[in-house]
């Protein structure tokens, strides 16, 4: 066994809050990184992954200590380290890349200048050699203009682009270890693979040992070499990548490997159509934003929803799906076209629209925690629509609360508390609850599963559907995330740049040969074995290509 | 909007802002009690005099009227004389703007960046020893008017320890040292009234640039403390301080007219207060514009420089 490069043992984390209790938010972690190895630490929002790699470099965040434990980078020990000791590992030995670089990036500085600071501040490199080096990285993660990119500020390159620009910052100084805290989970799914692919070739390249932290096992199995797996700030499995994807042990690691992003096997048969009219007919609808209308979101677009079903709206960020909902939902006039509900058009706005078309059209926002106002109790956020759309009365709503926390499976008890007192999924719960209570014909769930960890998805998907067989309500479900529309729905349609460029049956759409975007989309899901992601690298290039002549 | 376009923007609004208040200062002096005539002729006047030098000041053109040739002449820099001594009031002006002028700048260049670094100090370490002391005197800065902390540094100073001049008038004979002996105090006082604000805003917004994930970037890369703060956290942090030290720069005006009366500082503070209980009213207009403008331009420069300094303005996509 050769010595390990970093060695991580007992290490215990602690948070000290404003009253000075303590407690650990992670404990007990011992692992090892060897030379030119990928170490992935997986796990779900507060399972210390983000505070373990960061513990990695001998930080921690304000109110967070390392309380016990050791941080060996070859010999040296990283936590006895003096302050200006560490900011000099830290730029060299030990490198790190953050989730979102659009924040992690100083926006009032040129991308070149912060790309180069560290070698040209400590003097490993004169000014010209580093830009000399950081062009050669620029080349290396396949950047367009690697001349010129360095000469620009932050805003002006894309979000891939600046996740790559950032390991390229990572890379200038050589580091021994190189930590990547969920690098790619900020972007686009068709960009996300590329910028995975260019990771792995440097990497690889450059014989480095890495950490990679994320919640996404199949994109870890990419990458890693061992996959470390946490909850609760714990270690639950340590093992070889293909032992873990193969032959999980955990009971959470099997969890973790069954809500894991990839696409379902069996997806829905379309539903017999009985009734004459569809629920909701959207009919050349184009819509723009800016003073004069003139920054087009949509265009012609065309939808039905049918009573009862589910139609998924996929697209990237800026494909105009949002926005099509709220157009749908009164939010948002469109500037020509018109909106049908059960045959009778809707007027463009929610002021113009009467209270009972108001009602049956509800809508579900991404983020539950901003959706929801924090000072209010759960009684009086879901009482309100039941008095304002329905008419009951104070006593009548606060039965039927109690009625509708159960049927999103939450204890009544609830109906006293505040949102922030709730998990994320309990909060989406609560989201769901509240479009609810208008008891609407349609619900547009806007992005709803996307902030949350896979496994609670997973739940609030299977919710979603109990609730659609009890009640018989229609969802417009609006996702970036093509396996999860797949699950739900019974139809979708697929938007870019403004358009439904393909739209039908999942079962038709989603069957080769379908629409080129579609396929660029369904070649971004990565699958659950590790030589996926060079064939899957090669063909989006492929795909790539032939939109570029589509939209030519 | 290209950057030129928002600039111009920005100046239109400027003047737009300088006209209307020119209306407002106009149309002020011309509600105040009193008929100017009446002013001039004191004692003696009789009904055909005051007919007489109506006619002859335009007082009897309709008010719009009035208000055009008094703005054109303004704007070519003919403020007229003054009704009581028949002096050139310009002549005047420039000669007490100018000690204002001294009074204002040496605050400010002390005052700023004094300001701006106790706000950086505070801001390294919160909650540590030197930010409550630097948080707290300011706190008790911003609590006195700026006459009480005049006339308490004058009691000290000039009336029981007599080592400095409770009075500032200005001879011309004065040298550079008798300058800064006879400045110290108003420009202390009019210092501690407008140092509070920009420390306590200074700190604040460093504090909420240090807390970003892009300073969490620049600590895990590495980057001296040092550089941490002149180089990543102030840069970002300009916007606010700019806009605060106009702000502030502004208030001086105002700050000066208490000062200089206190003092009794031969600047254009005192000289529209005494303006004002003369009724003199084309002194008190010419210094209200005057005023009233540089708070203008001391806004719009900053809005300008917070425009400049930020590079998603200044460079687009």
């Amino acid at each position: 066994m050769p010595e390990p490069l970093l060695r991580i043992r007992n290490m215990d984390v602690t948070v000290r809050d404003k009253k000075g209790s303590e407690h650990k938010i992670v404990e007990d972690i011992s692992f090892e990184v060897q030379p030119g190895e990928v170490i992935a630490l997986i796990g779900e929002s507060g399972s210390g992954k983000t505070t373990i790699s960061l513990a990695c470099m001998g930080y921690s965040r304000p109110g967070c200590y390392l309380t016990r434990g050791s941080v060996h980078l070859g010999d040296e020990s990283v936590l006895e380290k003096s302050l200006s000791d560490l900011q000099k590992l830290r730029g060299q030995g030990i490198t790190y890349v953050a989730q979102s670089a659009a924040a992690s990036f100083n926006g009032a500085m040129k991308i070149g200048d912060q790309v180069t600071e560290i070698p040209v501040i400590t003097g490993s490199m004169s000014k010209h050699q580093a830009q000399a080096k950081a062009t050669e990285l620029y080349k290396a993660l396949e950047l367009p203009n690697p001349e010129e990119i360095g000469s620009r500020y932050p805003h002006q390159v894309s979000g891939g682009q600046l996740q790559r620009l950032m390991a390229a910052m990572a890379m200038i100084s050589d580091p021994k270890l190189l930590i990547l805290d969920e690098p790619t989970t900020a972007l686009d799914v068709t960009t996300q693979i590329e910028v995975l692919h260019s990771f792995k070739k440097l990497i690889h390249d450059n014989k480095m040992a890495a950490i990679y932290v994320t919640h996404d096992l199949s994109l870890v199995a990419q990458i890693a070499d061992h996959i470390l797996v946490l909850k609760d700030g714990k270690m639950v499995e340590y093992g070889a990548t293909k032992q873990i994807i193969s032959d999980p042990q955990h009971d959470y690691t099997k969890a973790l490997m069954a809500a894991a992003h990839v696409m379902p096997e069996e997806i829905h048969a379309p539903l017999t159509i009985t009734s004459r009219q569809p629920l909701l007919r959207v009919e050349n609808v184009t819509a723009g934003y800016g003073p004069r209308r003139d920054v087009i979101a949509l265009r012609d677009i065309d939808l039905t929803i049918e009573a009862g079903e589910t139609v998924g709206v996929i697209g990237e960020s800026g494909s105009g799906k949002t926005t099509l909902g709220r157009v749908i939902s009164g939010l948002m006039r469109p500037s020509s076209g018109a909106v049908y509900l059960d045959g009778n058009q809707l007027k463009p706005t929610v002021a113009e629209r009467p209270r009972e078309e108001l009602r049956q059209i509800q809508f579900a926002f991404q983020m539950a925690d901003v959706a929801l106002n924090p000072r209010q109790r759960l009684g009086k956020i879901l009482s309100r629509p039941m008095r304002f759309y329905r008419g009951l009365s104070h006593r009548e709503a606060n039965r039927e609360v109690a009625r509708l926390l159960e049927r999103v499976d939450l204890p009544t008890e609830f109906i006293n508390r505040f949102p922030p007192e709730l998990s994320g999924g309990q909060r989406q719960r609560v989201n769901l609850a509240r479009a609810l209570a208008a008891e609407p014909k349609l619900i547009i769930c806007d992005e709803i599963t996307s902030a949350l960890d896979t496994i609670v998805a997973e739940q609030i998907l299977d919710l979603l559907e109990s609730l659609q067989d009890e009640l018989g309500i229609s969802y417009m479900f609006i996702t970036h995330d093509i396996a999860t529309v797949s699950k739900i729905s019974e139809r979708i349609a697929v938007m870019r740049h403004g358009r439904i460029v393909q739209q039908g049956p999942v079962n038709e759409v989603l069957t080769p040969p379908c629409h080129e975007y579609t396929q660029l989309l369904l070649n971004s899901v990565p699958e659950m074995r590790t030589d996926w992601l060079e064939g899957a690298v090669v063909e989006r290039r492929e795909l790539i290509r032939a939109l570029d002549g589509i939209s030519k | 909007m290209s950057l030129l376009e928002i600039l111009a923007k920005r100046l239109i609004i400027g003047v737009a802002t300088l006209l209307f208040v020119s209306v407002l200062v106009f149309a002020g002096t011309e509600i105040l009690p009193g008929d100017v005539a009446h002013a001039i002729l004191g004692q003696g006047a009789t009904p055909e005099l005051v007919a007489q030098i109506r006619d002859r000041l335009g007082l009897n053109d309709p008010l719009h009227v009035r208000y055009f040739v008094w703005l054109t002449n303004f704007v070519q820099g003919e403020l007229g004389t003054s009704l009581a001594n028949g002096a050139d009031i310009i002549v005047e002006i420039e000669r007490r703007g100018r000690n204002t002028a001294i009074l204002a700048v040496t605050t400010a260049v002390i005052a700023v960046p004094l300001a701006v670094t106790l706000g950086l100090v505070a801001a390294t370490r919160p909650g540590g020893i030197i930010d409550r002391i630097i948080t707290s005197i300011s706190l008790a800065l911003i609590s006195f008017p700026d006459f009480l902390v005049a006339v308490v540094l004058v009691t000290v100073f000039a009336i029981k320890l007599q080592w400095l001049p409770a009075i500032a008038s200005i001879r011309p004979s004065y040298e550079f040292a008798d300058w800064v002996r006879v400045l110290i105090l108003p420009v202390t006082a009019l210092s501690f009234t407008i140092l509070a604000h920009m420390v306590r805003m200074t700190r604040s917004a460093v504090l909420s640039v240090l807390s970003s994930p892009a300073i969490e970037m620049a600590i895990l890369k590495g980057v001296p403390r040092r550089r941490l703060l002149l180089r990543h956290a102030l840069p970002n942090a300009f916007g606010p301080i700019i806009n605060v030290v106009a702000l502030n720069l502004a208030y001086l005006i105002s700050g000066v007219v208490v000062i200089e009366t206190l003092f009794n500082f031969p600047g254009l503070g005192r000289f529209m207060v005494e303006a004002v209980t003369n009724r003199d009213v084309p002194i008190v207009q010419a210094c209200a514009m005057i005023f009233c403008s540089i708070y203008v331009l001391l806004n719009m420069a900053a809005d300008i420089l917070s425009i400049i300094a930020n590079p998603r303005v200044r460079y687009k996509k």
